[in-house]
């Protein structure tokens, strides 16, 4: 407890800067201001996750939601049934553009916002907008949201979607603060870190962070080497392996 | 402590890798196989994506074949022309293993084949050593063993193309080697094993050579093959993590101290059984894992856009 309110303090501290740097503006049109802990994630050979925080400030009553979305990817989602006995993937069903991560906050409920918004904006999981690819322009939408709701779930199993609404605390209607957590199993790329303020169920405000999410370090080069240059890592690891054996075995012979 | 494997993309206990790493290594000094059969379920169990597993397993084999090897060599236990033979077989078969593994893989099917291989070969393999260590245990205890011949004649020494090999006192068709390499190949590349539990057994009782031989040139040619593997993984479906390679390498070597150790202090018929029993745990698992319902019927693939 103690902690946190000393990180809130240090919150408020921040958005008192923030506003103090933007001291002309502070009577203009700037109602929302948010800004993230860090505008970069590193995953280096010890990454176990990462966590950020996300501050800012509202001017006036509302409600404020947070998306953050990783980079999109296509992806394929398969459905095992039971053949003789053995499960084995019998359908599939490919989607584009999927976010690779995702996560929502809000103070209050979703549910007050407007459907077409929360569609427009991706708010909440039931509002992603995944759309599939398909092969054949008769397949019954039962069929499309059972796949859809799989990739949720599987999204959701391997950490990389937050089950439910992410809390954000308020401090005195002003200052309000959210946490957003990341697996080690991230996908590297940008990731935009979106900040509505809601009024009466519609956006008055948005704002939009980027966020880097990439690989340093030896982990970062051998990613590199392995997929830009596949033929010579091939042979590097081949190297590798060889010379490793060769000194085991000198090392056993001495024994 | 923590370890990012930068082309598995996951975040393992090193001390954990390390373990397996050298729990293989106390089986491949006990018993003298490669472990390869043991160590892609066990990545699997722990993680690491099938087509990772099998990639990576097939480059650490190769340095274990390599450090096994040499001690064969020294001493003369390798026929180099047998090797040779069963290499172009090897390499044939693992080149067509990796193009069908690339296949099976954008079919979504790579995981089921990986598994069902699995539970075929570990299942017979298993089975057949257990009974063979047990009557062998069996007639151990009764004094009046039999002299059994040391290889029968049959209609796969009818076959063309007649090759001399000397040091396996052979004069065989190089068909029979050809076609061993290249099947033990395919396996290769599809389990991410050496093929040494497939291997030996064939050149025992289906080429007939002498005992003596049969693991240095195992080993021998299981280099190259593994090597053959490593390369078109890498080169196909970037799916070689040298890192995680190193790691259970690391473990590897310093269990096999131990292996050896125990190895020396344990009779051949009781190793066999063990090593059966072992290889028949993995077998059922992995059979279980085929039938029982799957916490979700529904699976996502990514198709990863690089940088």
């Amino acid at each position: 407890m103690k902690q946190q309110a000393v990180s809130f303090l240090i919150t408020a501290c921040l958005v008192l800067a923030a506003f103090a740097a933007a001291a002309p503006t502070v009577h203009s049109q700037q109602d929302l201001v948010a800004d993230l802990s860090d505008h970069e994630i590193a995953i280096t050979t010890g990454f176990t996750g990462a966590e950020l925080l996300l501050f800012g400030a509202i001017e006036g009553e509302g409600q404020i939601v947070v998306t953050v979305t990783g980079p999109r990817q296509s992806m394929t989602v398969r459905r095992k049934q039971r053949v003789a006995g053995i499960w084995i993937n019998t359908a599939s069903m490919r989607f584009q553009n999927v976010p690779s991560f995702y996560a929502v906050a809000a103070t209050g409920s979703l549910d007050d916002i407007d459907p077409d918004v929360r569609a427009r904006q991706e708010m909440g999981l039931d509002h992603l907008s995944l759309r599939p690819v398909l092969r054949d322009r008769d397949t019954p939408q039962d069929e499309i949201k059972s796949f859809r709701e799989g990739l949720i779930r599987n999204q959701v199993r391997h950490g990389l979607y937050a089950a439910g609404t992410g809390h954000i605390s308020v401090l005195s209607e002003r200052l309000f603060r959210t946490r957003v957590s990341f697996p080690a199993n991230v996908v590297t790329g940008i990731y935009t870190v979106s900040v509505y303020y809601i009024r009466n169920g519609s956006p008055v405000h948005a704002q939009t962070t980027p966020l880097r999410v990439s690989k340093i370090g030896v982990g970062a080069y051998v990613f590199r080497f392995a997929h830009t240059n596949s033929a010579a890592y091939g042979v590097f690891a081949i190297v590798i392996a060889v010379l490793a054996g060769w000194l085991a075995a000198a090392i056993f012979r001495k024994v | 402590m923590h370890v990012y494997l930068p082309i598995a993309e996951i975040s393992v206990n090193v001390f954990l890798v390390l373990g397996m790493g050298g729990m293989i290594g106390v089986l491949s000094g006990v018993f003298g196989v490669g472990g390869g059969f043991l160590m892609t379920p066990l990545l699997i169990f722990m993680g690491v994506p099938p087509a990772v597993s099998v990639a990576t397993s097939a480059n650490q084999i190769v340095a274990s074949s390599v450090s096994g090897v040499i001690a064969h060599w020294r001493r003369g236990n390798v026929d180099l022309k047998m090797g040779l033979v069963l290499l172009v077989g090897g390499f044939f078969g693992s080149s067509a293993g990796v193009a069908l593994f690339t296949l099976l893989r954008r079919f979504g099917q790579i995981d089921l084949v990986i598994n069902l291989s699995y539970v075929v070969f570990l299942g017979t393999i298993g089975a057949l050593m257990l009974h063979e260590s047990v009557r062998a245990i069996l007639r151990s205890r009764r004094p009046t063993a039999r002299r059994v011949k040391l290889h029968q004649h049959n209609w796969l020494h009818g076959l063309p193309l007649k090759m001399r090999f000397r040091r396996s006192k052979l004069y065989i068709s190089a068909l029979l080697p050809l076609g061993i390499g290249f099947s033990v190949g395919i396996l290769t590349a599809l389990m991410g094993v050496g093929g040494g539990f497939v291997m030996v057994p064939a050149m025992i009782y289906l080429l007939g050579m002498p005992t003596s031989v049969v693991v240095g040139t195992s080993l021998f040619q299981i280099i190259f093959v593994t090597a053959n593997v490593t390369f078109l993984q890498a080169l196909n479906t970037q799916t070689v993590d040298v890192v995680l390679a190193i790691t259970l390498l690391v473990g590897a070597v310093i269990g096999a101290q131990f292996g050896t150790q125990i190895g020396a202090k344990l009779k051949g018929e009781q190793l066999r059984s063990l090593l059966a029993l072992m290889v028949l745990g993995v077998c059922i698992k992995l059979a279980v894992d085929l039938v029982v319902t799957p916490i979700d019927l529904y699976s996502v693939d990514l198709h990863v856009i690089h940088e």
